[in-house]
Protein backbone atom coordinates (compact mmCIF):
# COMPACT_ATOMS: atom_id res chain seq x y z
CA UNK A 1 0.00 0.00 0.00
CA UNK A 2 1.29 3.20 -0.82
CA UNK A 3 0.53 6.56 0.70
CA UNK A 4 0.88 9.93 -1.50
CA UNK A 5 3.50 12.22 -0.11
CA UNK A 6 1.14 15.00 0.81
CA UNK A 7 -0.34 16.72 3.78
CA UNK A 8 -1.96 19.88 4.16
CA UNK A 9 -1.17 21.07 8.12
CA UNK A 10 0.35 19.76 11.31
CA UNK A 11 -0.23 16.47 11.42
CA UNK A 12 2.40 16.13 8.58
CA UNK A 13 4.51 15.94 11.05
CA UNK A 14 3.15 13.28 12.80
CA UNK A 15 2.88 11.46 9.47
CA UNK A 16 6.70 12.07 9.22
CA UNK A 17 7.49 10.48 12.39
CA UNK A 18 5.32 7.29 11.43
CA UNK A 19 7.98 6.88 8.49
CA UNK A 20 10.68 6.78 10.58
CA UNK A 21 12.26 4.16 12.84
CA UNK A 22 9.97 3.99 15.73
CA UNK A 23 6.54 2.89 13.92
CA UNK A 24 8.29 2.33 10.50
CA UNK A 25 5.85 1.93 7.81
CA UNK A 26 8.34 0.67 5.62
CA UNK A 27 8.37 -3.12 7.30
CA UNK A 28 4.54 -3.16 6.29
CA UNK A 29 5.73 -2.37 2.54
CA UNK A 30 3.78 0.82 3.01
CA UNK A 31 6.29 3.77 1.22
CA UNK A 32 5.12 7.56 0.20
CA UNK A 33 4.95 7.93 -3.51
CA UNK A 34 5.07 11.77 -4.53
CA UNK A 35 2.60 11.53 -7.43
CA UNK A 36 -1.35 11.02 -7.01
CA UNK A 37 -1.22 8.45 -10.17
CA UNK A 38 1.29 5.63 -8.46
CA UNK A 39 -0.64 6.16 -4.74
CA UNK A 40 -3.10 3.75 -3.08
CA UNK A 41 -4.25 5.80 -0.05
CA UNK A 42 -4.06 9.39 0.51
CA UNK A 43 -3.44 10.75 3.98
CA UNK A 44 -5.26 13.97 4.35
CA UNK A 45 -3.57 14.92 7.89
CA UNK A 46 -4.80 18.71 9.00
CA UNK A 47 -7.18 21.35 8.58
CA UNK A 48 -8.37 21.70 5.15
CA UNK A 49 -10.02 25.62 4.30
CA UNK A 50 -12.51 25.74 1.17
CA UNK A 51 -9.91 26.81 -0.92
CA UNK A 52 -7.52 24.15 -0.38
CA UNK A 53 -10.24 20.91 -0.25
CA UNK A 54 -10.61 21.34 -4.04
CA UNK A 55 -6.94 20.61 -4.00
CA UNK A 56 -7.46 17.61 -2.29
CA UNK A 57 -10.71 16.68 -4.31
CA UNK A 58 -8.27 17.33 -7.65
CA UNK A 59 -5.71 15.11 -6.24
CA UNK A 60 -7.81 12.17 -5.26
CA UNK A 61 -9.43 12.23 -8.46
CA UNK A 62 -6.08 11.55 -9.89
CA UNK A 63 -5.49 8.55 -8.23
CA UNK A 64 -6.34 5.94 -9.89
CA UNK A 65 -9.00 2.93 -8.35
CA UNK A 66 -8.89 1.34 -6.47
CA UNK A 67 -8.33 4.44 -4.03
CA UNK A 68 -8.60 4.52 0.22
CA UNK A 69 -8.46 7.97 2.27
CA UNK A 70 -7.57 8.33 5.77
CA UNK A 71 -8.75 11.29 7.51
CA UNK A 72 -6.14 11.81 9.80
CA UNK A 73 -6.76 14.08 13.09
CA UNK A 74 -9.72 16.57 14.68
CA UNK A 75 -9.35 18.92 11.43
CA UNK A 76 -9.62 16.26 9.21
CA UNK A 77 -12.64 14.54 10.78
CA UNK A 78 -14.62 17.54 11.53
CA UNK A 79 -12.91 20.82 11.27
CA UNK A 80 -12.32 20.20 14.67
CA UNK A 81 -10.63 23.48 16.51
CA UNK A 82 -11.15 25.76 13.88
CA UNK A 83 -14.66 24.42 13.24
CA UNK A 84 -16.69 27.85 13.93
CA UNK A 85 -14.18 29.57 11.09
CA UNK A 86 -15.50 30.76 8.15
CA UNK A 87 -12.96 29.40 5.63
CA UNK A 88 -12.46 25.95 7.12
CA UNK A 89 -14.21 23.21 5.55
CA UNK A 90 -16.42 21.07 8.52
CA UNK A 91 -14.54 17.51 7.51
CA UNK A 92 -12.82 15.92 4.53
CA UNK A 93 -15.76 13.31 3.94
CA UNK A 94 -17.90 16.30 2.77
CA UNK A 95 -15.41 16.52 0.13
CA UNK A 96 -13.73 13.02 -0.58
CA UNK A 97 -15.27 9.78 0.96
CA UNK A 98 -13.32 8.44 3.47
CA UNK A 99 -12.39 4.99 4.98
CA UNK A 100 -10.89 5.23 8.18
CA UNK A 101 -11.04 7.97 10.73
CA UNK A 102 -8.05 8.44 13.05
CA UNK A 103 -8.68 11.20 16.29
CA UNK A 104 -6.20 12.82 17.79
CA UNK A 105 -4.64 16.44 17.69
CA UNK A 106 -2.24 15.54 16.61
CA UNK A 107 -2.99 11.87 16.38
CA UNK A 108 0.11 9.66 17.65
CA UNK A 109 2.82 7.94 15.28
CA UNK A 110 1.32 4.86 16.56
CA UNK A 111 -2.51 6.20 16.28
CA UNK A 112 -1.86 6.21 12.63
CA UNK A 113 -0.18 3.44 11.98
CA UNK A 114 -3.25 1.75 13.57
CA UNK A 115 -4.96 3.33 11.35
CA UNK A 116 -3.07 2.03 8.19
CA UNK A 117 -3.10 -1.64 9.53
CA UNK A 118 -6.73 -1.02 10.14
CA UNK A 119 -7.35 -0.24 6.43
CA UNK A 120 -5.59 -2.97 5.43
CA UNK A 121 -7.73 -5.43 7.07
CA UNK A 122 -10.77 -3.58 5.22
CA UNK A 123 -9.40 -3.93 2.15
CA UNK A 124 -8.35 -7.70 2.74
CA UNK A 125 -11.78 -8.31 3.98
CA UNK A 126 -13.44 -6.74 0.28
CA UNK A 127 -15.03 -7.78 -2.70
CA UNK A 128 -13.51 -5.45 -4.91
CA UNK A 129 -15.63 -6.92 -7.97
CA UNK A 130 -18.83 -5.85 -6.44
CA UNK A 131 -17.08 -2.56 -5.21
CA UNK A 132 -16.32 -1.68 -8.79
CA UNK A 133 -19.56 -2.52 -10.21
CA UNK A 134 -21.43 -0.75 -7.67
CA UNK A 135 -18.70 2.66 -8.41
CA UNK A 136 -19.28 2.32 -12.25
CA UNK A 137 -21.96 4.31 -12.77
CA UNK A 138 -20.75 6.86 -10.27
CA UNK A 139 -17.54 6.94 -12.65
CA UNK A 140 -19.97 7.34 -15.73
CA UNK A 141 -21.71 10.07 -14.47
CA UNK A 142 -18.38 11.81 -14.19
CA UNK A 143 -17.64 13.93 -17.39
CA UNK A 144 -13.99 13.57 -18.42
CA UNK A 145 -13.37 17.57 -18.44
CA UNK A 146 -13.63 16.90 -14.32
CA UNK A 147 -11.93 14.06 -14.47
CA UNK A 148 -8.69 15.92 -15.56
CA UNK A 149 -10.05 19.19 -14.35
CA UNK B 1 11.56 58.75 24.61
CA UNK B 2 8.54 56.93 25.53
CA UNK B 3 5.58 56.41 23.26
CA UNK B 4 3.79 59.20 25.29
CA UNK B 5 6.41 61.79 24.59
CA UNK B 6 5.80 60.95 20.26
CA UNK B 7 2.26 61.01 20.63
CA UNK B 8 2.95 64.57 22.50
CA UNK B 9 4.95 65.91 19.51
CA UNK B 10 2.75 64.71 16.84
CA UNK B 11 -0.14 66.43 18.17
CA UNK B 12 1.85 69.66 18.62
CA UNK B 13 3.62 69.27 14.96
CA UNK B 14 -0.14 68.24 13.22
CA UNK B 15 -2.95 70.31 15.62
CA UNK B 16 -5.73 69.95 13.14
CA UNK B 17 -4.93 66.45 11.97
CA UNK B 18 -4.35 64.26 15.28
CA UNK B 19 -6.81 63.99 17.84
CA UNK B 20 -6.61 62.67 21.35
CA UNK B 21 -4.77 59.63 22.60
CA UNK B 22 -7.20 56.70 23.90
CA UNK B 23 -6.35 53.71 25.57
CA UNK B 24 -4.07 52.91 28.35
CA UNK B 25 -0.45 50.89 28.16
CA UNK B 26 0.76 49.82 25.10
CA UNK B 27 -2.84 50.06 23.42
CA UNK B 28 -2.69 53.76 23.58
CA UNK B 29 -2.88 55.02 20.28
CA UNK B 30 -3.64 58.01 18.55
CA UNK B 31 -6.17 58.97 16.25
CA UNK B 32 -5.71 60.47 13.08
CA UNK B 33 -7.81 61.82 10.35
CA UNK B 34 -7.99 60.33 7.37
CA UNK B 35 -6.17 62.41 4.77
CA UNK B 36 -3.51 63.19 6.82
CA UNK B 37 -2.46 59.22 7.50
CA UNK B 38 0.23 59.30 4.19
CA UNK B 39 2.09 62.90 5.47
CA UNK B 40 2.41 61.60 9.35
CA UNK B 41 3.78 58.69 8.18
CA UNK B 42 6.21 60.10 5.86
CA UNK B 43 6.90 62.22 9.12
CA UNK B 44 7.78 59.48 11.30
CA UNK B 45 9.64 57.77 9.20
CA UNK B 46 12.07 60.58 8.03
CA UNK B 47 12.31 62.60 11.19
CA UNK B 48 15.65 61.56 12.27
CA UNK B 49 15.26 61.76 16.34
CA UNK B 50 12.59 59.02 15.66
CA UNK B 51 13.03 56.81 12.95
CA UNK B 52 10.03 54.70 12.61
CA UNK B 53 11.60 52.64 9.60
CA UNK B 54 9.79 49.44 10.26
CA UNK B 55 5.74 49.12 9.32
CA UNK B 56 5.28 46.25 11.80
CA UNK B 57 1.32 45.83 10.88
CA UNK B 58 -1.92 47.39 9.24
CA UNK B 59 -5.28 45.97 10.71
CA UNK B 60 -9.02 46.35 10.90
CA UNK B 61 -11.32 46.85 13.38
CA UNK B 62 -14.98 46.59 13.08
CA UNK B 63 -16.80 48.84 16.06
CA UNK B 64 -20.16 48.64 14.05
CA UNK B 65 -21.35 52.23 13.36
CA UNK B 66 -17.29 52.29 11.95
CA UNK B 67 -14.52 50.62 10.38
CA UNK B 68 -11.16 51.58 12.00
CA UNK B 69 -7.93 50.81 10.59
CA UNK B 70 -4.22 50.98 13.09
CA UNK B 71 -1.18 50.99 11.96
CA UNK B 72 1.60 49.86 13.78
CA UNK B 73 5.08 51.72 13.80
CA UNK B 74 8.55 50.27 15.17
CA UNK B 75 11.53 52.83 15.33
CA UNK B 76 14.37 50.45 16.18
CA UNK B 77 16.57 52.96 17.22
CA UNK B 78 13.92 54.56 20.27
CA UNK B 79 12.52 50.74 20.67
CA UNK B 80 9.21 51.38 20.80
CA UNK B 81 5.98 50.81 19.17
CA UNK B 82 3.34 53.17 18.67
CA UNK B 83 0.03 53.10 17.01
CA UNK B 84 -1.99 55.30 15.03
CA UNK B 85 -5.92 54.95 13.72
CA UNK B 86 -8.15 56.27 11.40
CA UNK B 87 -11.74 56.09 11.75
CA UNK B 88 -13.77 55.35 8.36
CA UNK B 89 -17.40 55.53 7.44
CA UNK B 90 -18.81 51.67 8.22
CA UNK B 91 -20.82 51.39 4.77
CA UNK B 92 -18.10 52.55 2.03
CA UNK B 93 -14.68 52.73 4.21
CA UNK B 94 -12.05 54.30 1.67
CA UNK B 95 -8.71 55.67 3.01
CA UNK B 96 -5.16 56.33 0.66
CA UNK B 97 -2.74 53.92 0.35
CA UNK B 98 0.46 54.15 2.20
CA UNK B 99 2.15 51.31 0.27
CA UNK B 100 4.84 53.98 -1.67
CA UNK B 101 5.91 55.05 2.14
CA UNK B 102 6.26 51.55 3.45
CA UNK B 103 6.56 48.73 0.97
CA UNK B 104 5.49 46.04 3.28
CA UNK B 105 2.06 48.31 3.32
CA UNK B 106 1.07 46.70 0.18
CA UNK B 107 0.26 42.64 1.37
CA UNK B 108 -1.24 44.32 5.07
CA UNK B 109 -3.33 46.49 2.75
CA UNK B 110 -4.73 43.54 0.57
CA UNK B 111 -5.07 41.65 3.59
CA UNK B 112 -7.02 44.39 5.15
CA UNK B 113 -9.18 44.49 2.22
CA UNK B 114 -9.66 40.74 2.27
CA UNK B 115 -11.08 40.59 5.14
CA UNK B 116 -12.59 43.91 6.03
CA UNK B 117 -13.50 45.40 2.28
CA UNK B 118 -11.40 48.57 3.30
CA UNK B 119 -10.76 49.97 -0.11
CA UNK B 120 -6.99 51.40 -0.50
CA UNK B 121 -7.25 54.40 -2.82
CA UNK B 122 -3.62 54.14 -4.78
CA UNK B 123 -3.07 50.42 -4.14
CA UNK B 124 -1.33 49.02 -7.09
CA UNK B 125 -2.54 45.67 -7.22
CA UNK B 126 -5.92 45.73 -4.29
CA UNK B 127 -6.87 42.08 -4.61
CA UNK B 128 -7.85 39.36 -2.07
CA UNK B 129 -5.08 37.59 0.01
CA UNK B 130 -6.15 35.17 1.85
CA UNK B 131 -9.37 34.19 0.60
CA UNK B 132 -10.07 32.55 -2.53
CA UNK B 133 -10.71 35.53 -5.37
CA UNK B 134 -14.64 34.63 -5.85
CA UNK B 135 -15.41 35.00 -2.32
CA UNK B 136 -18.54 36.68 -1.26
CA UNK B 137 -18.32 39.43 1.21
CA UNK B 138 -15.78 40.06 4.13
CA UNK B 139 -15.71 38.16 6.82
CA UNK B 140 -13.95 39.77 9.62
CA UNK B 141 -16.62 42.35 9.37
CA UNK B 142 -19.90 41.96 12.02
CA UNK B 143 -22.45 42.39 9.68
CA UNK B 144 -20.44 38.90 7.73
CA UNK B 145 -23.25 36.44 6.87
CA UNK B 146 -21.73 33.28 6.11
CA UNK B 147 -22.91 31.47 2.48
CA UNK B 148 -24.84 27.51 3.11
CA UNK B 149 -22.19 26.49 0.33
CA UNK B 150 -19.00 27.59 -0.89
CA UNK B 151 -18.43 25.93 -4.60
CA UNK B 152 -21.52 22.93 -3.53
CA UNK B 153 -19.28 21.93 -0.45
CA UNK B 154 -21.69 22.67 2.53
CA UNK B 155 -20.56 25.20 4.93
CA UNK B 156 -21.81 23.08 8.09
CA UNK B 157 -22.25 19.86 9.30
CA UNK B 158 -24.41 17.87 11.47
CA UNK B 159 -23.42 17.37 14.90
CA UNK B 160 -22.43 13.69 15.33
CA UNK B 161 -23.18 13.16 19.10
CA UNK B 162 -26.63 15.16 18.77
CA UNK B 163 -24.36 18.02 21.00
CA UNK B 164 -23.29 21.26 19.36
Amino acid sequence: MWYLLFSPACCAIELMQTGGPRTDLDRFGMVFRATPRQADVMIVGGTVTYKLAERVRLLYRQMSEPKYVIAMGSCANSGGLFQKSYSVLKGIDLVVPVDIYIPGCPPRPEALCEGLLRLRKKIMGEDWGAIAAAREPRLKGQPAGEMAD
Amino acid sequence: MNGEAIYEQLRDRFPDKVSETRGQGPLKCVYVKPEAIEEVLIALRDQETLGFRHLSFISGIDLKEAIEVAYGLISYSLKVLILLKVTLDHENPTVRTVSHIFSAANWHERETFDLFGVKFEGHPDLRRLLLPEDWKGHPLRKDYKEEPFYHEMPTTREPLLGRS
